[in-house]
């Protein structure tokens, strides 16, 4: 095809660089930055990603390190007339009933616990996406059917689930990220259908579809990044759900196994020596909430950044 | 002159957002005499609405006034609540846009209105019950002792707006302001509620403010005309001067750029290109009928019944032609475009496309042959992806349907087409939400016309904006027509609109159609009492005209399309009383060559 000569002004604006346009995103995040609740639990979170990865490898004691001399011993700081132990200057989260250096236990429990919620998260958001934009841009039965199979799962007992799981595939790492991600993805599925089912009545929607495109185009190029806000503001609140959900399980002795551990596990032994060993609870206990604390603040900025009628 | 109702002096509104501090009202003066009808006119965001608000104290939380509001010597600005709330809905009333946000959904009428009247005149509840009904009388409501007992939801848009009005001049107020009362309305039912609140203000003397921005609704109701913009008033004066000896520019363009039904051609406006003789017919729809099933009764098992949206609807189009379809809302002018564009499945018909029948084809075929039909929608910001740039916006039809082609060469045809509706190619990277609505249209027509395609669809495209940029909108589409040839299919609730840009127009009323003429003999010859309603209640920015003219108006409401009797509202002599039977289908008479009307009763 020939083109028709550009006039001298248009050659010109050619040349100029195209305008950068401002998103909706960009918007949003302009609006996240300048809260100030949510901007301090991003960077409080960030320091205790920072400290999950890093402190353990900078400390003189490995996880499983026992040292039967300093059971059950208080940080020396910790006030109040409790057992001390010669050593204890070194151990600043003091040690656990055998023997074990608190401080790294707590940050590698950090480790598991983030993954976990970030992973679980993860697979929950990939299914639930998926299912239920697909569920909510068919419509008619297909939707119906799909959204019924979410009910009859929602139904079934979650612990129950997970003890059957752990039962019949050995108890694992991975698995707990599975039955995890494989509970949570339902409601994420259902916030995605809703948010379909009016993204679809959208007229940019009907647009693409006289401009020919596809169904599944239509989905991935309208419908998700149209769900996206709801979507984000959904996975900050369901992370501090999952790493809940996680330390439930291995509170209950069917998550995360010894000498492996995770907050769940040292909250759960923590609490049995509260009283003669209160330090063995409050860390990671502390830990748990200032992390799920960060996520609800994060979620609640995210909610009012993209929250269009704040425009 | 006696003491003006309302005075207003020096009426300062600014606004706190986010984005900084909005001027929307600066300065202005301006009394309102008694009785008299004062039009304030004036586009969209130009303020007219904040300023009657902050007058009567309804300002938004983050907007502040300042200045003097005197209502019969007593100063209304910041006025305490309790103090306004005397005035407010008693003397100085308002009446709104949209009827049903303004009622309380949960109450009956009724009970409204004789609210109303029990807080401001302190009468016993028999009494209110006896002026209500003879105020809805007066607004023409029959049966007023039924409708007292209905919701809201139960009535019609025009149904609901009387009772505003109703509500509003139930206490004798000094002052009406009617913001927009009719913009939301069809337009025989716009001219049944002009025609009410004119009889009104006879009757009851009440000062009338009108805020509108059609200088048509203007034209036939008022004496004294704003012109407002910006936030200040840029020309006052008596309707005729106004209308006739427009001084200031923006007055002028305000008035070149309303459509006018009296002159489809007007100086200074893109003409449409003359239809060739022997041009080829392009598309032929033959009998196309789309029902939807809608769920009646039945508590355990559901009864359908069809919503005859569009009942056999015929015609042809040729190779360059535009076609208006005019009617008002409900009556299948949108379900008709969708199903010719096969956005809809069709019931029954045939859609034949270039000698292809459409509803044959399958749908790989049916994808490549949208190359050749686009639409345009009606609202530009919501027919846009928000998270698109325009530019893929624009691309979008090429990259579904065009996929070899290279990046680079899409890119240089967005540019392309951009330069050829009027966009800066340079905003190929921003978002809908940066530009204006009229930019946004601009853009919907560039993503119709990208692939060059021979028809195009547009669905209200000009209905959702301002009338200066109508206007451009307008004018692009019929320069795009003159230099690419293709055909349009114009759909519009306005009739001034679809002359302008129709070589034929089609009238649809409910489903069918009841007449379908030349552009002329559709103004100069209508046939159909339908169609001479229509006309009749289109207004045109010409006071005298607007004053000499009676109106042949269409009484009751629209009747409800699931009820099979509707449709034969002008042929009742074959009409079968049963709301489920099969009705006799009016056939299309052609009167005179190319001017087809269907069967009705003679007047």
């Amino acid at each position: 095809m020939v083109r028709a000569p550009a006039t001298p002004t248009a050659q010109l604006m050619e040349r100029a660089q195209a305008v950068k346009g401002r998103s909706l995103l960009a918007d949003a995040r302009r609006r996240l930055f300048r809260n100030k609740a949510a901007v301090a639990s991003m960077a409080l979170l960030a320091l205790i990603a920072l400290l999950a990865v890093f402190a353990p490898l900078t400390s003189p004691y490995a996880f499983t390190d026992q040292d039967y001399n300093t059971i059950s011993c208080a940080p020396q700081w910790w006030p109040g007339d409790l057992p001390r132990c010669r050593a204890s200057g070194a151990h600043w989260f003091g040690t656990d009933a055998v023997g074990r250096d608190l401080f790294v236990r707590t940050l590698y429990g950090a480790r598991v616990s983030l993954t976990v919620g970030v992973v679980a998260t993860f697979v929950s958001l990939m299914i639930g996406v998926l299912y239920g934009a697909v569920s909510g841009f068919a419509g008619g039965r297909t939707d119906a059917i799909m959204m019924r199979i979410v009910d009859i799962l929602y139904s079934l007992p979650f612990i129950f689930m997970v003890i059957v799981l752990m039962v019949v595939f050995n108890q694992n790492f991975v698995l707990l990220f599975v039955a995890i991600g494989a509970v949570s993805w339902l409601t994420m599925a259902r916030i995605v259908r809703g948010q379909t089912l009016s993204a679809k009545q959208k007229e940019f929607v009907e647009a693409a579809r006289a401009a020919g495109v596809g169904p599944f185009g239509i989905i991935r190029r309208h419908i998700v990044p149209n769900v996206v806000g709801p979507v984000i503001v959904y996975v900050t609140l369901t992370i501090p759900g999952v790493i809940l959900a996680e330390s439930f399980l291995s509170f209950l002795g069917l998550g995360i196994r010894e000498p492996f551990t995770s907050w769940g596990v040292l909250i759960s032994e923590g609490a049995g020596q509260m009283e003669t060993a209160p330090w063995a609870l409050v860390f990671p206990a502390g830990f748990m909430a200032l992390t799920l604390f960060c996520f609800n603040f994060i979620g609640d900025g995210l909610r009012d950044a993209l929250d269009p009628k704040d425009r | 002159m006696s003491v003006p109702v309302l005075s207003v002096k020096n009426l300062d509104v600014r606004f706190r957002t986010p984005d900084g501090e909005v001027h929307a009202v600066k300065s202005v003066t301006f009394d309102v005499a008694e009785g008299e009808c004062l039009g304030v006119v004036g586009e969209s965001g130009s303020g007219k609405s904040q300023l009657f608000l902050a007058a009567v104290g309804l300002l938004a939380g983050n907007g502040r006034a300042t200045g003097n509001v005197v209502y019969r010597g007593q100063e209304l600005l910041n006025a305490p609540a309790k103090q306004l709330n005397n005035i407010r809905g008693s003397k100085i009333t308002m009446i709104f846009q949209d009827p049903l946000t303004s009622l309380t959904p949960h109450m009956r009428i009724g009970e409204q209105i004789i609210e109303t009247l029990v807080t401001h005149k302190k009468i016993d509840r028999r009494e209110a019950e006896r002026r209500t009904l003879a105020t809805l009388e007066l607004v023409r409501i029959s049966e007023g002792k039924r409708r007292m007992r209905q919701y809201p939801h139960e009535l019609s848009g025009g149904m609901r707006q009387r009772v505003m009005i109703a509500m509003a001049t139930v206490c004798g107020p000094d002052l009406l302001i009617a913001d927009e009362p009719t913009t939301a309305l069809d337009v025989t039912v716009q001219a049944q509620i002009l025609e009410i609140m004119r009889d009104l203000r006879k009757e009851l003397s009440t000062s009338i403010v009108l805020i509108s921005h059609d200088m048509g609704v203007i034209a036939s109701m008022c004496d004294r005309v704003q012109v407002m913009r910006h936030g200040e008033f840029v020309e006052t004066g008596p309707a005729d001067d106004i209308f006739y000896h427009p001084k200031h520019p923006y007055t002028q363009m305000l008035l070149d750029a309303m459509p006018r039904i009296d002159r489809p051609e007007r100086p200074g406006r893109i003409p449409l290109t003359p239809l060739p003789q022997a041009s080829p017919v392009l598309l032929q729809v033959e009998d196309v009928k789309v029902h939807f099933p809608i769920r009646t009764s039945g508590t355990i098992l559901p009864k359908y019944k069809p919503l005859r949206a569009v009942d056999g609807v015929s015609f042809t189009l040729k190779e360059g032609e535009t076609l208006g379809v005019v009617g008002e809302s409900g009556c299948g002018k949108s379900t008709l475009a969708r199903a010719v564009l096969r956005l809809l499945p069709s019931t029954a018909g045939m859609v034949v496309w270039a000698g292809r029948n459409l509803s044959e084809v399958d749908k790989n075929e049916l994808r490549r042959l949208r190359k050749e039909f686009q639409i345009v929608f009606q609202d530009p910001l919501a027919s846009l992806d928000p998270r698109m740039k325009i530019g893929e916006s624009i691309a979008e039809p090429v990259r579904s349907l065009e996929p070899e082609l290279p990046r680079a060469t899409v890119t240089e045809r967005v540019r392309e087409i951009m330069e050829k509706v009027g966009l800066d190619p340079a905003w190929i990277n921003r978002y809908p939400h940066e530009f204006s609505g009229g930019q946004n249209q601009r853009v919907g027509v560039a993503r119709a016309m990208i692939l060059r395609p021979r028809l195009i669809v547009c669905d209200e495209a000009v209905s959702a904006l301002d009338v200066s940029i109508q206007a451009q909108i307008i004018d692009l589409i019929l320069s795009l027509q003159a230099e690419f040839g293709m055909s349009l299919i114009f759909i519009s609730h306005d009739l001034s609109v679809v002359r302008q840009v129709s070589h034929r127009v089609m009238v649809l009323y409910l489903g069918r159609v009841v007449e379908l003429a030349s552009r002329d003999a559709i103004y100069k010859d209508a046939r159909h009492p339908y169609t001479k309603a229509l006309i009749s209640a289109v207004m045109v920015p010409d006071p005298k005209a607007e004053r000499a003219r009676t109106r042949r108006l269409l009484t009751g409401e629209l009747p409800s399309p699931l009820d099979t009797r509707s449709a034969l509202m002008f042929l009742r002599s074959k009409r079968i009383d049963d709301p489920d039977a099969e009705q006799y289908v009016p056939r299309l008479i052609e009167v005179a060559p190319g001017h087809f009307v269907a069967e009705h009763d003679s007047a």
